[in-house]
């Protein structure tokens, strides 16, 4: 009974890791042909330096990402908060409508935004992408930064009203202090979500500002190409710093 | 109090703008859209009409909305049947080791889900991997055609999507208490019963939870059609983006993004009237 259960889970991890591990080793390779093993070579990645195109939508979806994360993030908060401590009208009717862009097909979400912004003549570029990506990400933070606002005792902050703080001022030294952990997990979310889109990016995106996922996605349609696997190799390393740098911050708080 | 009042109210017209310009505003133009007539030079003519919907009739588009109801609901009981057992078997681990195999799973969720799909074409390729491995086993004499088939579209989509079934059905393993098992099995119960009407019923809201974030993106994940799919096995997500970004017809990709829109609605209503069910039945005898 032990052998079948571990032997199943080293299957199920077989199958997670062995495509990527395939495109990994698969970018050290020689030959063209994506197939066959020709020995060491580190082609593809001069090649890949040498693509500016490639380079350049590397660094428009960073920017991307970490300007949507940030204000999603800020917006976020400040709803969570508001969810949690205030009440006001049409709550119940504001927390549906969270709950309705994070449950509907992003590709729903994403020709509603393009009909918008053709209608209102938003130029399709940085500024429709980031106000799309700011969309989807704030149900996310929304519900990561509430969840850590019901978590902990209400009573700390009838404690700093109490003892005379502002509202401004118990948010600022006792509220905040205490969501930061969640309102940064909100905004590494916020960040992935947006790194990783493609079903609403491809909608909204503009000739003069091309994202990273879009430009592979136009790569890998037709064929293969070695390029990618040098691209997913670098980028699957970024990615694993930035955890392990989050770790290791979250661990020291 | 002086500065509650001014806060509030600026934060919760942040919210409000946001959501009814972002949000409600949009879905508003889609439906609207969907009931007018398509134009060349405006995108669409301001004139009533329900022949976007008599379209979506037409056969062939039904059954394109069909299948990639099939594949998707394919997909997600494949990651059930692939996540339940691993998400038990996770969870009855040793404390010490579970952090870092779940951190596993959610590690390929930190790649790009395009290039996740990638790598799926360089396994299944017609010269690919996989038929290396099994013409050099001696299993097949010809090679196996594996992409541009629907097979490969639900391998690459369970692929994808795997790690958002296993998340909620580990939390529901986690929370599930191994006293209850002991108990059961203390009073008779064989294994199968006690799974049936212990284990089931209250691992319930990680199946379903499980299940709507797994079959939700399927249905749009366009580019996984694309690149293991050829142009032949299309989701409904391929259907709205050609007629948003190729056919340039508005009206008949608001209309079936409606319909979308609708059929995930049902499962979501599916999905809360059994969440209710589950609640008030494990709420009544297994933790009574």
């Amino acid at each position: 009974m032990r052998w079948l259960k571990h032997g199943y889970l080293g299957l199920v991890y077989l199958l997670l890791y062995l495509p990527i591990a395939v495109l990994v080793v698969f970018s050290f390779n020689a030959s063209r042909n994506p197939y066959r093993w020709q020995g060491l070579s580190l082609e593809w990645y001069a090649r890949l330096w040498d693509n500016d195109a490639l380079i350049q939508a590397a660094a428009n979806s960073l920017l991307l990402a970490s300007s949507a994360a940030t204000l999603s993030a800020l917006i976020g908060t400040l709803t969570a908060i508001a969810l949690h401590r205030y009440r006001f009208r049409g709550k119940r009717v504001l927390n549906g409508m969270l709950f309705v862009v994070m449950m509907s097909p992003d590709i729903v979400l994403a020709i509603s935004l393009l009909v918008l912004f053709i209608l209102l003549g938003v130029k399709l570029g940085y500024l429709s992408l980031l106000l799309a990506h700011v969309t989807f990400c704030l149900p996310f933070v929304v519900v990561t930064v509430y969840a850590r606002l019901s978590g902990f005792n209400a009573q700390i902050i009838e404690a700093a009203r109490d003892l005379g703080a502002s509202e401004w001022q118990m948010l600022r030294t006792v509220l905040v202090p205490i969501i930061f952990p969640a309102v940064m997990a909100g905004w590494l979310l916020g960040f992935t979500l947006s790194l990783d889109d493609v079903v609403v990016s491809i909608f909204v995106t503009g000739p003069t500002f091309e994202v990273l996922p879009l430009r592979i996605y136009s790569m890998v349609r037709l064929g293969v190409k070695p390029e990618v696997n040098a691209l997913a190799t670098v980028l699957l390393t970024l990615s694993l710093l930035a955890l392990l740098a989050s770790q290791y911050f979250l661990a020291r708080k | 109090m002086k500065l509650r009042a001014p806060f509030r109210t600026g934060v919760v017209a942040l919210i409000w703008a946001w959501m009814l310009l972002f949000v409600f505003l949009p879905n508003l133009l889609v439906i609207a859209a969907s009931f007018l007539v398509r134009d060349d030079v405006h995108f669409v003519r301001l004139e009533g009409s329900l022949q976007s919907y008599a379209r979506l009739l037409d056969p062939v588009y039904a059954s394109v909305f069909l299948d990639s109801l099939g594949m998707a609901l394919t997909t997600t009981l494949a990651c059930l049947l692939i996540g339940y057992p691993f998400a038990y078997a996770v969870s009855r681990l040793p404390a010490r080791v579970k952090p870092l195999l779940i951190f596993l799973v959610i590690l390929p969720f930190w790649t790009n889900s395009l290039v996740r799909t990638y790598a799926m074409k360089l396994l299944l390729a017609t010269n690919g991997l996989v038929n290396q491995a099994l013409l050099g086993v001696g299993i097949v004499e010809q090679p196996l055609r594996m992409l541009y088939t629907e097979g490969a579209v639900i391998a690459g989509l369970v692929y994808v999507l795997l790690p958002f079934m296993i998340l909620p059905l580990y939390a529901v393993f986690e929370q599930l208490r191994a006293d209850l098992l002991e108990v059961s099995s203390d009073l008779g119960a064989q294994p199968w019963r006690t799974f049936r009407y212990v284990v089931l019923p209250l691992t319930m809201p990680g199946v379903l939870a499980g299940c709507l974030l797994v079959l939700i993106p399927a249905v749009g994940m366009f580019y996984v059609a694309d690149v293991l799919g050829g142009a032949k096995h299309l989701l409904i997500g391929n259907v709205i983006k050609n007629q948003f970004l190729d056919a340039r017809d508005w009206p008949f990709g608001a209309a079936a993004s409606i319909l979308l829109t609708l059929a995930m609605a049902l499962l979501l209503y599916a999905y809360y009237l059994s969440a209710r069910m589950v609640r008030r039945r494990s709420g009544d005898d297994a933790l009574a």
